[in-house]
């Protein structure tokens, strides 16, 4: 009798164990997964936001946002010009990226024999590891001084006298300008575009393709015409969370961008972007006015580059429900 | 029979186009390694390594400080990041599967991970620096945890999701408590793809310099006090090539040879680990398909 009292017990005590374990546990697990996902983006929004209000309140939001002074010494400050060069150099990124990610996906998925699509994947992948100030370093030793003494000077002979077109060649070539910069940005964005759509490319069901075929299709006829309206929404958000991956990056555009703040009048003219600004500056604002401002145009980075990747992983996730039905 | 011909050669011709595309990314990846191995390698001397850096404009010298400070600040990272990514992970797998709300916070994490690296930088200065005073180690360490965290929780949730439910399912008919399922049959069974989603998150923190510009800033001496400022190797080579001195160059070519080799062979090793996970039950497929046929 006493040995079942005893073991009543002890069977008591380890379920109350258990039952503390369980609820801790389950409360500490739920806490930091609150904080990944709701506190933490939410705070930093709030600190940003906090540390800019001495430049939201003197200069407005549309003023800010219009106004092309970046003067540090009268305190007179105006977002322009690093807004539009970082819009810019992220449009003119992905335009080069997008055909060759969409490329390379194709490549991977319908036409490489398997030995050498595991090299490409392979090759794709490194290429998205490599630090983003490796590009940058590379970009500014290698490629700056090839494209200011060879291509450059080529485009503008052969371009620089097309009407329109030849208006974005002008200006002596540096190698630090607009066009650089968006080369470099392209090849590093190229990596995670291209394998957003190689993983869309492969949620196509095969026997949708294979009736395809069947129907005497080319395999081009397929990609074009089953492939990508199939995926046309895993390809629209990997292209804009590459966009937002190109607004946010830093050290690959500081060497490059040239840290001028105007407005680029072609793509041969230094410029700069918020990313830059912040980079090259932050350390040396030296008065109140002056940090925040710069906390005011790293606050619109994080309100846009949080929008934009919210839409592409809707319309990435709008795919992956369509294809679990 | 012409149009088909033709259908067929423009056909081709697309394919061609993506064969190119392909070959434009490898370039470009061989472009870059191959400088990199050229300058960095004929640069690379152990003097890097253990000699601290001499004054500005005067050559030789060495980055240890760099070296010193990159070491403390990545494993300092990796300490306190590691396990909230892991706590985050898993419950988003474990508890949150069935919820709205946690599914839409993991949606939000995923976005987490892409957000502008600089910006944790401003954020911790914030926090951390101006009421301090002073740029110092500790606050490096914890931006690049914060960035750390949204990529481990990811990926722990991916590979906690790979865990058959069976598995689970067959331990709680033994009567066992949930964290207990979780210890011993769910970590166990993802172990190796939770070690693979750490080494990617270290190499991805490893190469980072925008959010220690102006948290852990940069040191000329070596220290191991967190609340110094401290050299980073990849804010040293920021400050290196911008600066005006060859030498500086040089050394900074070196120091990205040695980084990005770090980096790389990280995200290689990552690699070989999962798929040797992944192919393992094709591979007992395999073998008990021929077995049978030899029996």
């Amino acid at each position: 009798m006493e040995e079942v009292a005893y073991a009543e017990k002890t069977l008591k005590e380890i379920r109350t164990r258990g039952l503390f374990l369980e609820r801790f546990l389950k409360f500490s697990f739920g806490f930091w997964a609150l904080f990944a996902g709701l506190l933490f983006p939410i705070l930093a929004g709030l600190i940003l936001l906090y540390e800019a209000r001495l430049a939201i309140e003197k200069f407005g939001f549309i003023h800010f946002l219009t106004y092309t002074n970046w003067d540090p010494v009268a305190e007179d400050f105006g977002a322009l010009t690093m807004i539009f060069g970082t819009v810019v150099s992220t449009i003119l990124s992905m335009l080069i990226a997008a055909p060759v990610a969409i490329g390379i996906a194709i490549f991977i998925t319908e036409l490489a024999p398997n030995w050498f699509k595991s090299i490409v994947s392979t090759a794709v992948e490194l290429l998205a590891a490599i630090p983003s100030i490796i590009y940058g370093l590379w970009g500014f030793f290698i490629l700056t001084p090839i494209m200011a003494t060879k291509v450059e000077p080529w485009l503008q002979e052969k371009l620089g006298d097309v009407p329109l077109i030849g208006k974005l060649f002008q200006g002596a070539p540096t190698g630090v300008d607009v066009l650089t910069t968006s080369l470099v940005l392209s090849i590093m964005i190229i990596p995670f575009m291209a394998s957003v759509v190689r993983d869309a490319f492969n949620m196509v069901p095969p026997i949708m393709k294979e009736s395809a075929y069947g129907l005497g299709a080319t395999k081009w006829e397929v990609i074009r015409q089953v492939v990508i309206p199939y995926t046309a929404s895993g390809i629209a958000g990997g292209l804009i969370l590459s966009a937002g991956r190109a607004l946010g990056e830093t050290m690959a555009v500081t060497f490059l961008a040239g840290n001028n703040p105007q407005i680029p009048k072609s793509l041969l003219d230094s410029f700069t972007t918020i990313t830059v600004a912040l980079a090259n500056q932050f350390t040396e604002a030296d008065t109140d006015i002056y940090l925040s401002a710069l906390y005011y145009v790293g606050l619109l980075l994080y309100l846009v580059s949080f929008t934009m990747l919210g839409i592409a992983k809707f319309m990435v996730l709008r795919l992956e429900k369509r294809w679990k039905v | 029979m012409s149009r088909k011909i033709r259908r067929k050669l423009f056909s081709n011709f697309m394919l061609f186009l993506s064969f190119i595309t392909a070959a434009y990314g490898i370039f470009w990846l061989f472009w870059i390694l191959g400088s990199l191995f050229i300058n960095g390698f004929k640069y690379l001397s152990p003097e890097l390594v253990y000699l601290d850096p001499t004054p500005a404009g005067q050559e030789g010298g060495g980055l240890r400080p760099a070296f010193v400070g990159h070491l403390i600040i990545t494993s300092l990272a990796t300490v306190i990041g590691v396990p909230m990514g892991i706590m985050a992970g898993i419950y988003f797998a474990e508890y949150g599967r069935n919820s709205k709300f946690f599914m839409t916070l993991r949606q939000i994490t995923d976005i987490m991970v892409s957000t502008p690296s600089i910006l944790m930088g401003a954020v911790v200065y914030a926090v951390l620096v101006r009421p301090v005073g002073h740029f110092n180690g500790f606050s490096g360490a914890v931006a690049l945890a914060l960035l750390m965290l949204p990529v481990i929780a990811i990926t722990t949730d991916e590979m906690l999701k790979l865990v058959p439910k069976e598995m689970r399912e067959a331990a709680y008919a033994l009567g066992a408590y949930k964290w207990q399922v979780i210890k011993d049959v769910v970590m166990r069974a993802a172990k190796v793809g939770i070690m693979t989603g750490v080494i990617l998150g270290v190499a991805r923190i490893a190469g980072e310099t925008a959010p220690l510009l102006f948290t852990s800033f940069n040191n000329n001496v070596l220290t191991f006090d967190l609340r110094d400022p401290m050299a980073s190797l990849t804010v040293t080579m920021f400050n290196y090539v911008m600066g005006p001195y060859h030498y500086w160059h040089q050394q900074a070519w070196a120091a990205a040879f040695i980084l990005t080799m770090g980096v790389l062979l990280l995200s290689i090793l990552a690699r070989v680990l999962l798929h040797r996970n992944l192919l393992e039950p094709l591979f007992y497929i395999v073998r008990s398909i021929t077995g049978k046929k030899g029996g």
